[in-house]
């Protein structure tokens, strides 16, 4: 489907422009939601579309499921109780890095921890966007920020290691250059029947790329394309040649693990056979 | 007609004339994307998977 | 058929919320509530519920914001430190409408304060916790019993006007063991019901009123798809940010509680009919209050007993009425005087108002409040 029958199909109607900076990223990623639930022919009805607060999480807003945009940080929580309130439904978590990894850091671990059958897209723009450049947890070492006058002294995360250490069952990430690997991945992470984080690695020209003089959108998206390299590709290069670039596609992938909501049904049969 | 273009989402981020293999767009002087050489578009679809704003097409023909 | 069961005043909440019809509960462990935490975790899967100890408050309450949404009973139960950090939610439950039963087990504070010691230092917490102009109700029991009615009472008005309902209890209710007469099954139980759509999907609005002022909330997944935020939103459910949207929305929310104040507020008298003098205590400080008017009784003294079983909103009406009706009033809480604020307010004047606020850790004894009532008395 083209993307503007996309858009037709699910967006809400009268909600587009959207509210992101001219060369923000989000409508890409956003759109690579819409393409994932497309192919895997889910029923709108079925989706729920849970986010933060922040840049990435007005995308709730924009798309015609189930959705809420609720509190800073707090995303994966609701939608565990969404989950756990009616697990017919697929929960994907729209989420920043500041969101998801700062304020939000609890509870994505313990997400992952619980193998829960959520679907958390990280939109990482390296920055807090809204607030007008703060850094985050995912600003590299470095780099300038408003409240980094100086660059920051602090290292960033590295999102699916992280996960991929708490419990996380379907780990991925690609960019909005690799716009169709991003939806595809975020497909599979959907179809994944325990907890996936994919990092979309997206761009914020206005608050990151200006103070550090990254250039103009398309030069953004340019350094992706030169720094994200294909799983096979990456696998194939020396420790010298991997330096400054990072790993796209499916990093990590578990099918052994019982999912939470699964497991819980396990609980509710032993509560009541028990009488 | 190759390209169609949603005038009131398009920001004029520049993305797809960066990225057209065929250098026919561009962004004009109150920051909208302009279709310079319809004719010469190769419908490759850069353009449209790029946009961050959902504000340009390529325009299939029905089957 | 019923039986006859001893106790606990946080046993008694589980058992009212299984009564009510409580499907999820999402929280953490926190002295003096941890029992309802427990036995939930126990009780709710025997009738197809769910419980999800969270990693901490925060998320407890957030589990049940998103299990409410897919058309859930839900509650979450905590005490001081914990209430405090699940203040910024229940905001959002305000704004977003979003109907759940938040019990606050009070303990001494602040911070850490004294874990198991009873205290009623929560009661403008409970009112005014989270950021921003809101209204919310609270409801605090005073027995084992009421600790069972109120649970069904909370969700009763919670579904009624989509609002986060919070059970203030002290740790004297919550931990105190008393006879409690239970039906064997609670199939017979009236379960509230939260207002569904009236029209098809394509006509939904999901935050357009009728003259209830309280919008239907369809479950998600039902076929109503909706957007829910705690941004300032109009009828439609998004983000609207004008002041004439902000004005509507803020009014609307004021308007329908304000509105059925007479429904929401309940007040009981005990041996009021010929009083002369009141005492105003609620939840566990009620207890002692009780015994301390019989004892006042005995010595010939005229003296009353209004318990708020409605903390908030305010019982305005009834106090007002009460300064008509007495010489003089003595509010007896367990803290350094926050509901004597609200008493003061609205007596204005009329009679004087006295304090007997007990911050030590203990409840106090009948004698020593019926001590105070008479030193009121003397200098009224």
């Amino acid at each position: 489907m083209t993307m503007e029958k996309l858009v037709e199909k699910y967006f809400r109607p009268g909600r587009l422009p959207h509210i992101w900076c001219p060369g923000c990223g989000n409508g890409i990623v956003t759109g690579a939601i819409v393409k994932a639930i497309d192919k895997l022919e889910l029923a709108k009805d079925d989706v729920a579309v849970i986010s933060g607060i922040g840049c990435s999480s007005r995308a709730s807003g924009y798309l015609d499921f189930n959705t809420a945009n609720t509190l800073h940080g707090r995303a994966i929580p609701i939608a565990s109780g969404v989950k756990m309130g009616d697990p017919r439904l697929n929960v994907i978590v729209v989420t920043g890095d500041g969101d998801s990894t700062a304020i939000g850091g609890n509870h994505i671990i313990h997400a992952a921890r619980r193998n829960i059958d959520l679907t958390v897209v990280i939109f990482n723009n390296n920055i807090y966007g809204m607030t007008g450049g703060q850094y985050s947890p995912l600003t590299p070492i470095h780099s300038k920020a408003t409240t980094a006058p100086y660059t920051t002294i602090e290292p960033a995360f590295n999102i699916p290691e992280l996960v991929k250490a708490a419990g996380a069952t379907f780990v991925a990430r690609a960019t909005t250059f690799h716009a169709q690997i991003l939806a595809d991945v975020i497909a599979q992470g959907i179809a994944h029947k325990g907890f996936s984080v994919i990092e979309a690695v997206s761009a914020c020209p206005i608050s990151f790329g200006r103070q550090n003089k990254m250039g103009g959108p398309a030069d953004m998206m340019k350094w992706q394309r030169d720094h994200g390299v294909p799983l096979a590709a990456w696998d194939k290069m020396t420790d010298e040649q991997k330096e400054g670039k990072f790993p796209i596609g499916v990093l990590h992938h578990d099918t052994s693990k019982q999912e939470y909501t699964d497991a819980y049904d396990g609980i509710i049969k032993t509560a009541q056979g028990g009488k | 007609m190759n390209l169609k273009i949603y005038t009131e989402r398009c920001k004029g981020c520049g993305i797809c004339a960066a990225f057209c293999p065929k250098q026919i767009l561009k962004v004009s002087e109150i920051e909208k994307i302009e279709v310079l050489d319809d004719a010469s578009c190769i419908k490759c679809g850069q353009c449209e998977l790029r946009c961050p704003d959902f504000a340009i097409n390529v325009v299939k023909e029905e089957k | 058929m019923s039986k006859i069961l001893l106790l606990q005043g946080n046993q008694a909440v589980v058992e009212g919320a299984i009564a009510a019809g409580v499907k999820f509960f999402g929280g953490y462990p926190i002295t003096p509530s941890t029992e309802i935490a427990e036995q939930l975790a126990e009780r709710l899967p025997e009738v197809g519920g769910k419980f999800m100890q969270m990693e901490d408050e925060i998320a407890g309450i957030g589990a049940i914001v998103g299990a409410a949404l897919t058309g859930k009973k839900v509650m979450t139960a905590t005490s001081g430190p914990g209430f405090s950090l699940k203040q910024e939610f229940i905001g959002m439950a305000c704004s977003s409408e979003i109907p759940m039963v938040i019990v606050d087990v009070q303990r001494v504070g602040p911070s850490t304060g004294q874990p198991t010691s009873p205290s009623q230092g929560e009661i403008m917490q409970a009112r005014w916790g989270t950021h921003g102009d809101h209204w919310l109700i609270a409801l605090t029991p005073a027995s084992v019993p009421e600790c069972f009615d109120l649970t069904l009472r909370a969700y009763a008005l919670s579904e009624k006007y989509r609002v986060p309902v919070i059970l203030l209890m002290d740790e004297v209710i919550g931990h105190m063991r008393e006879k409690i007469e239970l039906p064997d099954t609670y199939a017979d139980i009236p379960q509230a019901e939260r207002k569904q759509p009236t029209v098809p999907p394509e006509k939904f609005l999901p935050y357009s009123v009728d003259e209830s002022l309280v919008p239907a909330m369809p479950a998600f997944g039902s076929g109503y798809r909706w957007h829910v935020t705690g941004l300032v939103h109009d009828e439609t459910g998004f983000p609207k940010g004008t002041p004439e949207a902000t004005l509507a929305a803020q009014n609307r929310l004021r308007a329908k509680i304000e509105n059925n104040v007479d429904d929401i507020v309940q007040v009981e008298n005990y041996k009021m009919e010929d009083a002369e003098f009141a005492v105003i205590a609620f939840g566990g400080a009620a207890r002692t209050a009780y015994e301390s008017v019989d004892m006042a009784r005995k010595e010939g003294l005229k003296v009353g007993l209004v318990r708020p079983i409605t903390i908030w909103p305010f019982a305005e009406k009834q106090v007002k009425e009460l300064a008509e009706k007495v010489n003089g009033i003595l509010v007896h809480e367990l803290n350094c005087g926050q509901y004597v604020l609200e008493v003061e307010r609205v007596v204005a004047g009329k009679v004087p108002v006295h304090l007997y606020g007990k911050y030590d850790n203990e409840a106090a004894t009948p004698q020593e409040l019926l001590d105070e009532i008479k030193k009121a008395m003397a200098n009224k």
